[in-house]
């Protein structure tokens, strides 16, 4: 029986109710006349604490306060793929229509105590019992995770129908192929105890509790990004978790809308968590029209985009992120690579310190509540590359990554040094690159990857076997140039030994010619791997020839004369050179090795 | 007792800064609109921050001063703040709250709104794309503004900001478009003689008509800044979303309005965030900054250009780092230009417009455009590092390329950033000079320009193809 009480205290997002004995803690309730949704977050005698996801302008003590009896949850089912969500999986689209009914003037504007269902109740999905032409028999034994059927849910996702957590015993029915809504049933299962569930292809589950697995394991297939700096020199790995800190102004949104676009992951929950909702009108005005670069179909048909923007209620970008990590379980228990990016963590751990606050709870760190650390590693622990439960054996994972926004860019402050703890690739933003429009600014002397290590054996298999080392190789360069940088800003570069002004001279070449990419260029946003190992290999196989001929007493400027014109088509090949046409790439590295040759012939 | 939906209580148990607390209330909602009256028959306005049981607390605009606890009325009116809106509303001078202050007669309102607004739905909104021409050098050419951003810029105190906002506010246009765009002014706790700066150069212009101005002095209360900024938009969205306008909204200065928010967060005795400001700052600023953009099915757009001055101009500050993470860019200007004498003193590198991209290109500006940016950026910037190296290690030890770099990184700013304060330049204009100097340097250094795009557009070819 759920409870009912009334408000007695209205303080921006929290609102306090008494009469509420019998309440569980994250009790999804709702808040009002207009039954606005809340959440219980605390419980003091018969008194809850309750943070509400809409604007809680115009309540007044004495409303009522309903009991829901169950946690925030999600519905899971066809018809997740290609929608945009708020904070509470409510579909933004669904809810401009129900405002328009009541005033047209009103649909752009998002109003408050709007109910509407997550997933479609009346659209019809072509079911088809069993998979890949077995179905299970009636009478068989099932259990959790197993797969009853599927649905073509995009012409890119094929939605496995599972026995929902819980659910185990003998099917005693399964419904035969034909057009089935979310809510009709479409398998019977009689439990040990005897009872007869009814399965249908929509379940819920609560946002705040992982989706159970059978195993974790260790991930080491790479993601691809086609963004050079990430797959070359820090790579992710699919299962793996990443953050991308930086000061406003860095990138973060365009990295991570690149790691959306062009990923090879299966499926892709986009959060935007407390950011701009331009930055989400342009995810949905553009994935439609993108197309995958995988599969060459429409990039929505694989996305889910959930918004709590900037101006919308600040519980609810708490919620928002867990949301996000459910419907990425979900799709990762059916056998699929998910990655989830998250814009920005940091607007999330503010929204725990504003409810925090409310509640009047002793601040840790810069006002953030003593939990920041733990809920920051919860969220994190959600990813992996796990055995999923039921048969047919699958393997799925979910990728994370989050952005994070540190105060006026300082990577010390706690969202920042917290999430480092938890995460195992950084790739940091630099102000100073921004600003002089290096993108993607990723520092390559702080940024890191635990994943390097484990994704060579794919890389070696796959691309070339001296991937690993060739970007050690890369990454030495750009290191010492580094330290060479502090003596030049001493005494200039025109003193130091031309081998030094070999590597600050190659360090330029990788820059300019690799780790710079435009987003935004259509031949340079996504480079293949084989394209980014060719590239690689063009640049260092160049500086080892040509420290060859300095270790000769050729000096650099010599070798940038001999390279000519070459020095340039290196350097734009990145732009100027397609995925499929290599064998120009090559041609280019054999132009400049034969240039040295002919250098290194008239000198002697 | 309650006439009207409207209540009236008198007990007020404490009275600190600019908070009242009330008992005895009820069925008083959050956000409520308050009238005080005091002994006197003075009225003030407030709203209800907190409400209980029995209890409201309520925070006066005009400052609790000369309030006592005792024959003082307080009257809950039931509504949230609202103001009318109308198109006459053009022309017309109001205080903080939308009264009025122009000596005219009061508005006739087509409606009244709430002045919070509502979030407008990321589904329902669409991507800003319009190229809008500010005849700016600096900002055209590097960080484009396009209608439905919001760009501020960040000042510091003496700085040309007021100079640059009405250049903009002045030549502003869409190309191909004749429509001028609206302005509604929103001044949040300025100097008279800043306000008076602005109110002479919309006389001049002869563009008064087309202006709605919200005033709230820095001699006036500052509760009164928390709705400033708020009624102005309310105006604004009216504007573009029912009356099909392209309104353009300056906002000057949003370091008093959060300045304010502070004040009031003491009073209310709040964990602080950073700095002694409120943890929720940017949700704050946010649901003032969010309130800009274009919308599907409607023809009108909110292009907001917010000015704030950075303190100590340090961009690192809570006010315009929480601002940078909300708006679509920012354009910084710099003391060390201003000081050398030019204007605009804009600082490129720290500049940044998110939506150029969308804004530039062929059939909307160019199509070396974007190349162009992208290469006086890396070329700038690396001039202004050689800058402070040659200032180390002498300009003889860089090599000849790098004092090519030097030269550029001067003639950028001398004929590329530098400009008359009514200086009207076309964007070809605009990109016709970056070509000419980025032709000092080497051809080979260009190397974020595509081969054909140099050979259009680079003088050395152009003058060829002639």
């Amino acid at each position: 029986m759920p409870v009912k009480g009334s408000i007695v205290r209205i303080a921006g997002p929290l609102v306090v109710a008494e009469g509420m004995s019998g309440a569980q803690m994250y009790e999804m309730v709702r808040v009002g006349e207009d039954k606005l949704i809340g959440e219980i977050t605390r419980i003091v005698g018969d008194k809850a604490f309750i943070q509400v996801y809409e604007s809680t302008t115009g309540l007044k003590p004495g409303e009522p306060v309903e009991g829901t009896g169950a946690p925030l949850s999600v519905e899971l089912g066809p018809g997740i793929i290609g929608n945009i969500y708020d904070g509470v999986q409510r579909p933004l689209p669904v809810i401009a229509r129900v405002i328009e009914e009541q005033d047209p003037n009103r649909k752009i504007f998002i109003e408050r105590g709007v109910s509407v269902p997550p997933i479609p109740l009346d659209r019809k999905w072509h079911f088809t019992p069993g998979i890949n032409g077995q179905a299970p028999e009636a009478g068989s034994k099932v259990e959790p995770g197993d797969v009853l059927g599927i649905v073509e849910e995009t012409s890119l996702i094929t939605h496995k129908i599972m026995v929902p957590p819980g659910v185990r015993g003998r099917l005693k029915w399964l419904a035969p192929e034909g057009d089935y809504t979310v809510t009709e049933t479409i398998a019977e299962v009689e439990t040990g105890d005897g009872r007869t569930v009814e399965v249908t292809m929509r379940q819920r589950w609560p946002v705040r509790i992982p989706r159970p697995f059978r195993n974790k394991l260790e991930p080491n297939t790479p993601l691809i990004t086609g963004t050079r700096i990430i797959d070359t020199l820090f790579p992710m790995a699919k299962g793996g978790t990443g953050a991308i800190p930086g000061g406003f102004g860095t990138g973060k949104t365009v990295t991570l809308h690149s790691l959306a676009q062009w990923s090879d992951a299966r499926v892709v929950v986009y959060i935007g968590c407390g950011e701009r909702g331009n930055e989400m009108t342009e995810v949905l005005e553009k994935f439609p029209k993108y197309k995958d670069p995988w599969t060459g179909k429409p990039l929505m048909e694989r996305t889910i985009l959930i918004a709590n923007t900037s101006n919308m209620p600040v519980a609810a970008r708490e919620a928002s992120i867990y949301v996000g990590i459910t419907l990425a379980e979900y799709y990762r228990d059916m056998g699929y690579d998910v990655l989830l990016v998250a814009d920005s963590t940091s607007r999330w751990a503010e929204a725990l310190r504003e409810i925090a606050g409310r509640l009047e709870e002793m601040p840790a760190e810069e006002g953030y509540p003593s939990y920041l650390a733990s809920r920051l590693a919860e969220f994190y622990e959600r990813a992996g590359r796990v055995e999923t439960l039921g048969s047919p054996h699958r393997l799925g994972s979910v990728t994370v990554v989050g952005a994070v926004s540190p105060p006026g860019g300082d990577f010390t402050e706690p969202v920042t040094s917290h999430t480092k703890r938890f995460i195992r690739v950084f790739w940091a933003l630099d102000t100073k690159l921004a600003y002089s429009r290096h993108y993607p600014a990723i520092n390559w002397l702080i940024s890191y990857s635990a994943y390097a290590e484990t994704v060579a054996e794919w890389w070696h298999e796959n691309v070339d076997k001296r991937w690993k080392e060739y970007r050690d190789i890369a990454l030495d360069i750009l290191l010492r140039e580094e330290e060479l940088q502090d003596i030049v800003r001493l005494v200039g570069t025109e003193s130091l030994a031309e081998k030094d002004k070999l590597v600050l001279e190659t360090a330029r070449m990788l820059k300019e010619g690799f780790l710079k990419q435009n987003a935004f260029d259509p031949i340079d946003a996504f480079s293949t791997p084989q394209k980014q190992f060719k590239l690689l290999e063009m640049f260092i196989d160049f500086y080892h020839k040509a420290s060859e001929l300095v270790a000769r007493g050729v000096t650099v400027a010599e070798i940038r004369d001999a390279l000519g014109r070459l020095y340039v088509e290196m350097i734009k090949a990145k732009f100027t050179i397609p995925n499929d046409q290599l064998d120009k790439i090559e041609e280019l590295r054999v132009k400049a090795l034969e240039a040295l040759e002919a250098l290194a012939a008239r000198k002697g | 007792m309650s006439v009207y939906g409207v209540k009236e209580y008198s007990r007020i148990r404490e009275i600190k800064g600019p908070l009242l607390i009330v008992e005895g209330v009820s069925g008083v909602a959050f956000d409520e609109i308050v009238e005080v009256e005091l002994q006197s028959g003075e009225k003030r306005r407030g709203r209800v921050l907190d409400v209980s049981k029995g209890v409201a607390v309520v925070q006066v605009f005009e400052g609790t001063t000369g309030i006592t606890t005792t024959g003082t009325k307080v009257r809950f009116l039931g509504r949230p703040l609202e103001i009318p809106v109308s198109e006459d509303m053009l022309g017309r001078i109001f205080n903080g709250l939308g009264e009025p202050i122009d000596g005219g007669p009061p508005v006739l309102a087509e409606e009244e709104r709430d002045v919070n607004g509502a979030p407008l739905n990321p589904a329902e909104r669409e991507f800003p794309e319009d190229f809008i021409q500010t005849g700016v050098s600096a900002i055209d050419g590097m960080n484009t503004l396009v209608r439905g951003q919001k760009l501020p810029i960040f000042s510091g105190s003496g700085l040309p900001h007021n100079i640059l906002a009405a250049q903009i506010a002045r030549q502003a246009t869409v190309r191909g478009e004749g429509e001028e765009f609206a302005v509604v002014f929103a001044a949040i706790g300025i100097k008279y003689d800043d306000y008076l700066f602005f109110k002479k150069f919309f006389e001049e212009t002869g563009a008064l008509n087309r202006v709605a101005m919200f005033v709230n002095l820095a001699d006036e209360p500052a509760m009164i800044r928390l709705v400033t900024p708020r009624a102005a938009l309310t105006l604004a969205e009216y504007l573009a979303f029912e009356r099909d306008m392209h309104v353009l909204v300056i906002l000057t200065d949003m370091t008093n309005y959060a300045e304010a928010l502070r004040e009031i967060s003491a009073a209310r005795e709040e964990v602080p965030g950073r700095q002694g400001y409120p943890g929720y700052l940017y949700s704050d600023l946010a649901s003032i900054y969010e309130r800009a953009g274009r919308v599907k099915g409607k023809k009108g757009s909110i292009t907001q250009m917010p000015i704030l001055t950075m303190p100590n101009d340090d961009i690192t500050h809570p006010i315009p780092d929480l601002t940078g993470y909300i708006t679509e860019g920012q354009i910084v200007l710099s003391r060390e230009l201003y000081n050398r004498g030019i204007y605009p003193p804009i600082n490129v590198l720290m500049s940044l417009s998110r939506l150029m991209k969308e804004g530039i290109g062929p059939g909307k500006t160019r199509e070396d455009h974007a190349a162009v940016s992208n290469q006086l950026y890396s070329a700038y910037s690396r001039g202004v590092e050689l800058r402070s190296l040659a200032a180390v290690v002498g300009e003889e030890s860089l090599s000849p390329t790098d004092r090519k770099y030097l030269e550029f990184a001067d003639a950028f700013e001398k004929r590329f950033l530098k400009q008359g304060e009514r200086e009207n330049r076309t964007i070809e204009q605009t990109l016709d000079i970056a070509w000419e100097i980025l032709s000092i340097l080497p051809e080979e250094e260009l190397t974020n320009i595509k081969e054909e795009l140099i050979r259009k557009y680079h003088p050395k070819y152009r003058r060829l193809n002639i």
